[in-house]
This record gives C-alpha cells, sequence and structure tokens, in this order.
C-alpha cells in the first residue's frame, strides 16, 4: 500500500551521518529505578503545573504530583511509590542552567501503584476526555513537549482528512521511536485508533524514513491486522526519503500529503494533525489502561561503548543511564536530543524528563569545536538547506547587525531552528546562534515593552495622584471658605486612605482604584464635571490596558505545534 | 563549548575557493597551447601580488593573517585578474591592477564577503579605462615563443608589434566601424585565421576548457545552474536575434558565447556569489542582465568586452534584485509578503 503513495518533497534538508545503527542492535530494556527521582513540575508547553503534594507524604506510582495550571497545561505524576522528600529548586535539564521547581521522591522499591481505571473515552464527551489526557499528562514525546489534548480536537470543521504519526526520526543517533514501532507497533496503533475516532479523520498515515526497515515491517504488519479489523484501509504505513529533518511535523506532513502548514497556524484548518508515534503510544496507556505518562523510551548514544534504547522513569539522573552503556573516558558533555537541535545539559545530573528522547555523550572526538568562523560569502549553500525556505544568511546579517525589524521581515520566526543551515555554511558560522539571539532580545524587547507601559501608566497614575492632591487642597480651601466643611472633611479622608498603598503590585488594581478616587474627588469638589471626566479617563485606562493585554499575547512564547 | 548542531558538514571557504582553481586549470591549459606560457607569467604575478596586498590589508584591519590568507579567495581574484588581462600586458599593469583589487575593491570595503563589486571586474575596468592600448594587446595566436613573452612582460616592448594581433572582436569592432568593410562581415567572420571555427582561433578552445571547468563546478554544486544557463541563453537569444534580422551588421550567437571571456563570465565572473545576487530568480535576472549589457557594449560601446563594465553594473542592482525576488518561505507559497 506504501506503494500507492504520493509523496511530496519538502526544501532543503540535509544529510548527515546517522549513527543509528549502534543503538538498535538490542532491545529496550527497562532502567533501574534511581535511589532518588527529582521529577521537574514544569515539563510540557504551557502554565507551570502547580505541587500538589509536599515533603514527607508518601506517593504511590501513577499519583498526579502536579495539576495543570488552566488548560494549556499538563499534570505531572510520581514515577513511583516512595516518599516526597523534598519540594524545592532543583536543575533544570536545559542549557540555560537555571532552576525550577521539582518534587523529591525517595522511591520504597515497592513500586506500587494507583488504583488504575480505564478510560471509556467512547461515554464521555471530548471536553471530558482531553480533561483525562491532560490530567493523565500526556504531551508530545517528539520532544516538542506540546499537551496532546490541545491538539485532539478537530478544529472548526469537526473532522479532518489525515492524521499522521510521526515515525520519521530524522535525527542522527536517536533510535527510541524506531525500537518502539519494531517491540510494540500494535500499541501504538491502538493509540492511533483512539486518536483518529477523536479526530474524526479519514486516514491515518504513518511516516518512516527509509532507512528503518524493520520498524516499517512491524508497523505495516500491525497496520494490516488493523485495517482488517476495522474493515477499511484506513492505516497506511508510508516510507519516506531519509533526508534531515523529515520528521519535522510540518516537514512529514508536507511529504506525505502536499500540505505546508504555515508558521503560527493549526494544521488542524487544513485538515490534518501530526503526532509522534510515542505519543500515541502513551494515549493508548493512559486511556485503555488508566497509566498516565511516567516513563518514556530514551536512547543513549554517542561516546559510550554500548549504546542502547532504555524505558526510563521521569526523575531518572542522566547520569544513571548513562553509566548503563559505559561511557568512554574521554566524555565530556551530555546533550539531550540529538546532534543537530539537542541541548547542552548544564550537568549529568539532570533528570529524564518528557522531552528527553535522548540522551547523548558527546567528547570532544565525537563533536570537535568548530573551526574557526568565517565571513558569510553569501554562497547561498544555507539557502539550499533551509527545510523553511528562508534566506538564512540575510536573516544572520540583520541578527548580528542587531537590526532585528529586518530580520524579522525575513521571517526570522518561521525558523525551527533545525540547524540546517549552520551544518551546511562553509565559513563555519554558528547560524543559529545567532537566530536564537535574536529571538531572545526581541522577546525581551517586547517584555522592556511592556515594562515602559508599566512605567508610563504609574506616570500616569502619578499625574492623576497630583491632580487629585491639587484638588484635596483646593477641597481644604473650600471647606475653609465654604459652608461645606463636613463633606470635604470626608472627601479628605476618603482620599488619603488608598493612598497610602501607593506601591500595590497589581497595576490594574492601582488604576482602577485611582480612577475611584478621582472619581470621588470630582465628584465631592466639582460634582457638575463627573459625566464629562470620567468616560475619558475610563477610555484611557481601557486603551492601556488592551494595549498591554496585545503585548502580553505578542509576547508569548509561540506555542508550538511541531511534536 | 558550542551550541546546536554540534557537529558540521566538512565544508570550507578554503575548498570551495580551490576547487574554483582547479576548474579553471582546463582552460589555462588552452591558453597556454595556443598562446604560450606568458599567462602563467601572469598567473604567478597576480597570486604574489595578491597574496601579499591580502597579508598587509589583514595585518592593518587586525585580522588574523594567516585564517584568511589562506581562504583562497585572494587567489580567486587573481587568477581572473591574470586571465582576463591581455597576458603579454606588462608586468605593473597586472600588479597594479590586483593591487586595486584586493585593497581598494575587497579590503576597503570589509574584505571577504563585503565588497559590493566584483574586484577582478573593478580591476579589469579601472585599468581599461587607464591604459587602454596596454590593454587590448593580446599576443597572436600560435606566437608561443616565450622568450619574446618574458621581454614582452618585463622588458621594452618594442618587438611588441610582432607578437601581438586585434583579438576577434578587436577585429570584428574594427570591421563593423567601418561601412565598406561591413557588408563583408559574414566573409570576415568566415576566415579561419583569425576567427577560428565559431569564435576565433584559440580561443575557441579556451572557451571549451571554462566550460569543462564550469561543468565540475556544477556537478561540485559550487555553483548553481541559474546564472551560466542565463547568462548564455541570453547572449545567445539577443545576438541569435540580431544576427538573424541583419547578418551583415552583427556577429552570430556562436562567435559571441566562443569569444572574448564569455565562458569565463558565465562560469566564474558572473557566479560571484559575493557582489550578485543571491535567490534563485534573482541569480536569473543577474546573469541575464550581465548577458545583455556585455552584448550591448560589445556592439555599440566605445570597449571591445564590455563584460566588467556589465558586471559592474548588475553589481550596483544586485541588492534591490535579491530583494525584489525572495522565494516564497514554508507555507506561504501561494502568495508573498503577509505575514501570518
Ligand atoms: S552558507 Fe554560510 S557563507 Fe554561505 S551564504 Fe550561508 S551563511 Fe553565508
Ligand atoms: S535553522 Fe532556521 S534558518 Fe537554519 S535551516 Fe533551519 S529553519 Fe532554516
Amino acid at each position: 500500500m506504501s506503494a500507492l503513495q504520493r509523496l511530496f518533497k519538502f526544501h532543503g534538508g540535509v544529510k548527515p551521518a546517522y549513527n543509528k545503527e549502534a543503538s538498535t542492535g538490542l532491545p529496550i530494556a527497562v532502567a533501574p529505578t534511581p535511589t532518588l527521582l527529582v521529577i521537574p513540575l514544569h515539563q510540557s508547553i504551557g502554565g507551570m503545573p502547580r505541587p500538589l503534594v509536599k515533603a514527607g507524604e508518601r506517593v504511590l506510582k501513577g499519583q498526579r504530583i502536579g495539576g495543570a495550571d488552566g488548560n494549556a497545561s499538563s499534570a505531572v505524576h510520581a514515577s513511583t511509590s516512595g516518599a516526597v522528600v523534598a519540594v524545592e529548586m532543583r536543575l533544570m535539564p536545559h542549557t540555560s542552567g537555571l532552576s525550577a521547581l521539582c518534587v523529591v521522591i525517595e522511591p520504597d522499591g515497592r513500586d506500587e501503584w494507583i488504583a488504575r481505571q480505564p478510560f471509556d473515552f467512547r461515554k464521555a464527551s471530548p471536553t471530558q476526555t482531553r480533561d483525562y489526557l491532560r490530567d493523565a499528562g500526556v504531551v508530545g514525546l517528539g520532544g516538542a513537549v506540546f499537551p496532546t489534548h490541545l491538539k485532539l480536537n478537530p478544529g472548526k470543521h469537526g473532522k479532518l482528512d489525515t492524521l499522521v504519526l510521526n515515525g520519521a526520526e530524522c535525527e542522527p543517533f536517536i533510535t527510541c521511536d524506531d525500537v518502539l514501532m519494531r517491540e510494540r507497533a500494535e500499541t501504538i496503533l491502538k493509540g492511533a485508533i483512539i486518536m483518529r475516532e477523536m479526530l474524526s479523520a479519514r486516514q491515518v498515515l504513518i511516516g518512516i524514513e527509509d532507512n528503518k526497515p524493520e520498524a516499517i515491517a512491524a508497523m505495516e504488519i500491525a497496520a494490516q491486522a488493523a485495517n482488517q479489523a476495522a474493515g477499511d484501509l484506513a492505516m497506511q504505513v508510508v516510507s519516506v526519503p531519509t533526508r534531515y529533518p523529515a520528521g519535522g511535523a510540518k516537514q512529514l506532513i508536507r511529504v506525505l500529503t502536499g500540505i505546508e502548514v504555515p508558521h503560527g497556524k493549526r494544521s488542524t484548518d487544513y485538515g490534518v494533525q501530526c503526532f509522534n508515534v510515542g505519543t500515541a503510544y502513551a494515549v493508548y496507556e493512559a486511556i485503555a489502561l488508566g497509566q498516565p505518562l511516567i516513563s518514556r523510551i530514551v536512547t543513549v548514544a554517542g561516546n559510550v561503548g554500548q549504546a542502547r534504547n532504555y524505558e526510563a522513569l521521569f526523575g531518572t539522573p542522566m547520569r544513571d543511564l548513562v553509566a548503563l552503556c559505559d561511557p568512554l573516558p574521554d566524555s565530556d558533555r551530555v546533550i539531550m536530543g540529538g546532534p543537530m537541535m539537542g541541548l547542552l545539559m548544564p550537568g549529568d545530573e539532570v533528570p529524564v524528563v518528557k522531552a528527553t528522547n535522548c540522551v547523548l555523550v558527546g567528547s570532544r572526538k565525537l563533536f570537535p569545536p568548530p573551526p574557526p568562523e568565517m565571513p558569510c560569502i553569501r554562497c547561498g549553500e544555507c539557502a539550499k538547506a533551509c527545510p523553511a525556505d528562508l534566506q538564512p544568511f540575510e536573516m544572520y546579517w540583520f541578527s548580528r547587525a542587531k537590526i532585528f525589524g529586518k530580520a524579522q521581515e525575513y521571517k526570522l520566526f518561521d525558523c525551527i531552528e533545525c540547524g540546517c543551515c549552520a551544518y551546511v555554511c562553509p565559513s563555519h558560522i554558528p547560524l543559529v546562534d545567532y537566530y536564537r539571539f535574536a529571538k531572545s532580545e526581541i522577546w525581551a524587547r517586547e517584555v522592556d515593552k511592556e515594562a515602559a507601559d508599566i512605567a508610563r501608566e504609574r506616570y500616569e497614575f502619578r499625574l492623576l495622584r497630583e491632580e487629585r492632591e491639587k484638588q484635596e487642597k483646593a477641597a481644604k480651601l473650600a471647606a475653609k471658605t465654604a459652608a461645606g466643611r463636613e463633606k470635604a472633611a470626608a472627601a479628605i479622608a476618603e482620599a488619603a486612605k488608598p493612598a497610602a498603598t501607593p506601591e500595590d503590585d497589581t497595576k490594574k488594581a492601582l488604576i482602577a482604584a485611582a480612577l475611584e478616587r478621582a472619581k470621588a474627588q470630582k465628584e465631592q469638589v466639582h460634582p457638575g464635571n463627573v459625566s464629562n471626566l470620567t468616560p475619558e479617563q475610563e477610555a484611557e485606562v481601557t486603551a492601556i490596558e488592551a494595549r498591554r493585554a496585545e503585548i502580553r499575547e505578542m509576547a508569548k512564547p509561540h506555542l508550538r505545534q511541531d511534536d | 563549548m558550542n551550541n546546536s548542531p554540534y557537529f558540521l558538514k566538512p565544508a570550507s571557504v578554503q575548498s570551495v575557493m580551490l576547487r574554483v582553481l582547479v576548474a579553471l586549470l582546463p582552460g589555462i591549459a588552452a591558453y597556454v597551447w595556443f598562446f604560450g606560457a606568458a599567462i602563467l607569467v601572469q598567473i604567478v604575478l597576480a597570486s604574489v601580488t595578491a597574496l601579499a596586498a591580502e597579508a598587509v590589508m589583514l595585518r592593518l584591519r587586525d585580522k588574523p593573517v594567516m585564517l584568511f590568507l589562506s581562504d583562497g579567495s585572494a587567489l580567486v581574484t587573481a587568477w581572473l585578474i591574470a586571465l582576463t588581462f591581455p597576458s603579454i600586458a606588462p608586468w605593473w599593469l597586472t600588479v597594479l591592477g590586483t593591487l586595486l583589487a584586493i585593497v581598494v575593491a575587497k579590503h576597503l570595503y570589509g574584505g571577504l564577503g563585503q565588497n559590493p563589486f566584483n574586484p577582478a571586474m573593478v580591476a579589469f575596468a579601472l585599468m581599461i579605462v587607464a591604459y587602454p592600448l596596454l590593454m587590448s594587446q593580446w599576443p597572436k595566436v600560435d606566437a608561443t615563443d616565450f622568450a619574446g613573452q618574458w621581454e614582452a612582460i618585463f622588458g621594452s616592448r618594442q618587438i611588441l608589434d610582432a607578437m601581438t594581433m586585434a583579438t576577434p572582436l578587436d577585429a570584428l569592432r574594427t570591421v563593423l566601424r567601418d561601412p565598406e568593410q561591413r557588408a563583408m562581415i559574414g566573409g570576415i567572420l568566415g576566415s579561419k585565421a583569425t576567427f577560428g571555427n565559431v569564435g576565433g582561433r584559440g580561443w575557441e578552445w579556451i572557451a571549451t576548457g571554462y566550460f569543462l571547468g564550469g561543468l565540475y563546478l556544477l556537478q561540485q554544486r559550487i555553483i548553481t545552474w541559474h546564472m551560466p544557463t542565463a547568462f548564455l541563453a541570453t547572449l545567445f537569444v539577443v545576438s541569435g536575434a540580431f544576427a538573424l534580422y541583419e547578418p551583415d551588421r552583427f556577429a552570430g550567437p556562436g562567435f559571441q558565447l566562443f569569444t572574448g571571456g564569455a565562458m569565463l563570465a558565465a562560469f566564474f565572473i558572473v557566479t560571484d556569489p559575493v557582489s550578485g545576487a543571491t535567490t534563485p530568480r534573482g541569480k536569473l535576472i543577474f546573469a541575464a542582465g550581465v548577458a545583455l549589457l556585455t552584448w550591448i557594449i560589445r556592439t555599440f560601446g566605445a570597449y571591445p568586452d564590455g563584460i566588467a563594465f556589465a558586471v559592474l553594473l548588475m553589481n550596483i542592482a544586485t541588492p534591490l534584485i535579491d530583494m525584489y525576488t525572495q522565494p516564497p518561505v514554508f507555507g506561504h507559497k501561494d502568495k508573498r509578503g503577509d505575514s501570518p
């Protein structure tokens, strides 16, 4: 059936050395439970889950320890049973070296589950199912960790044409999806069936790079069985040409369907949705077995004696996994992810999280420092390699010159940071670093702008207050000379009270209070003017608020649809 | 430690430039065969001058000298200068041209990657304006007497008359200027002594050598097909159309393509990435523009070969061409420009 499928090409891409065989020789092994699990609460895109446990509490395996913060967030669970020894800041698996709130659990060795209840999604409403998946902590396991429940929505038409399962796995060294497909194809497809129903998708296309013949064979057998059981031909395994980044969600959608989903648009608007094969597996476990997401398959590869895939509990220190693979003595770094897009870890003690598809051990020999950076010769190699059809050297030029507006005109934010451009550049320019820099500068400027807006609001508020004080004086004067002595005194009392809390931190409250006071003042002193002035001020405040909301919206990092 | 990507394709500016030099070898071999070893002397002169000038400029600009000196870009400029100047030009002409290219056209504009004008073409244009006579004394075909050439380059130029002849382009120009001879242009172009089979005796073989080198560059993916194709096709179509229309006045496409620096320009000069357009459509426009201007200058202008001026004129237009030919980005293929 794959022969029938017409394939499309995406522009650019590169063919680095894949180095995948090293970790596919052995089957998936279960990594031993470590002596201490450090489980970060914030493991997905979206809101930071609130901690639900305190130090000293006993937790069961699968017990929710972090509750989703609103709908655009995803819960976090205890990976095994044990005692919570701390809820504290710990080093995160991120290049920044920042710490974040983690639940530290000392396993009790009993591995005692919570009561697991399958979830009958056919009886539940779609919203209930989505809420269930959110609370089961299911997120995209391809590395982007976008909450899955947010994507399991057919969108405005109520149905989709194509559900794409992403088994392309294009990054060198990483084989976690490959081995998962080889060993657990059937379960993946059971998850895909659930997803297909939730999305009312006509067909399911499973895209796998043609350098994984074993995975393709296994998935084909499972797909045939599933089609037979369903009496249709909805599931199709499609072997796609091996070319990095064929596994980028947008690139794979393009290859399989010819559709290009523009940056910032929902793919469901184009009738397709894309999930990683590991995510389908996790959906099945959550819905059919009642097991929240507490572990994943992690490839340990690179500068190690025996690369392998492990099923590791979230919170397992990366160094424990590395130790299982006899790292070579010259190892000098741990990278989370692959060599093209992976993140350099600040240390090897950081925990495995939902985004950890690979723990890549590096050395100077394996990943030598790049040769010295030369000027750009505008050779256009980068543009030839860019899968987003960008002109990387133009973006580089403007990012470097800090002309960020121009960089944005060249669609800086359409850049998926795949690294193809930097990979091919004969001048060895770390192009992606420049884009990261430009993007963060642009975000920072948005934040600065917001801060400036706040400062301006404060200033406007001070003007209001000064105005009010002037009027207080006038009122006093009026009180002395006129008969309405009591009225004026009341006005002063009224005005003095809120003035005692000028440094209130919620700006909205401040403005509202200022407005109130001004209003009260006006009423007291110039009753005749109230109807004129207040709407003006109100309009102004509303305008300020609207502007700020807009900026906040813009500054919110674009939720990536990549899975 | 660096960020992702952690490994790079083994590519470098140096390897790009070295392959460009290799691609020039077949053309140079033909040059030596038909016109003697003088061209090798010129290549050495230009190379030494370019490297020395480059080193001095890098030192002055406080750049790592060895790193940039070894990138090979100065050598490419030097070789192109040597190949576009007459091979029996006096030594100082080549040296002066190369100095201007490296110091003014390259480093005063900011060095590698920053020059808006093609340095070799700047050198050619300045020299032909300043020394029109010296720049049009080309060696006679088959006059490969090296001692005489050496004498012409480094010593007195008295014996020059015996050695030089008009290039086919010059000859053509003279003919075109003279109404009486013009009527016989067909016959004159047919005279094999000057004009060879297609583009001028000897010259056509050099052009073939450049063409082979160009194919190598295409195969190595150092250049894309856009520029050579647009350049040669435009020259072919324009000259072909006019030759058909009035064969007595205009030289045909075969001659235009295989004479002068047309092949060199198609694969090695218009394709200079730094000063040329970079987008696919931009490359087509840029190269077609150079070809059109070249033909106009060759046919109507005051200088025999117009490639240098054509390239410089199009260099001015490069930023504009690039700006208006940006290819659509992913997901915006149908219409261009509006943000998501
Ligand atoms: S590949 Fe490097 S040198 Fe070439 S155009 Fe791109 S940034 Fe410039
Ligand atoms: S990192 Fe960005 S600019 Fe570079 S190739 Fe990838 S998408 Fe294009």
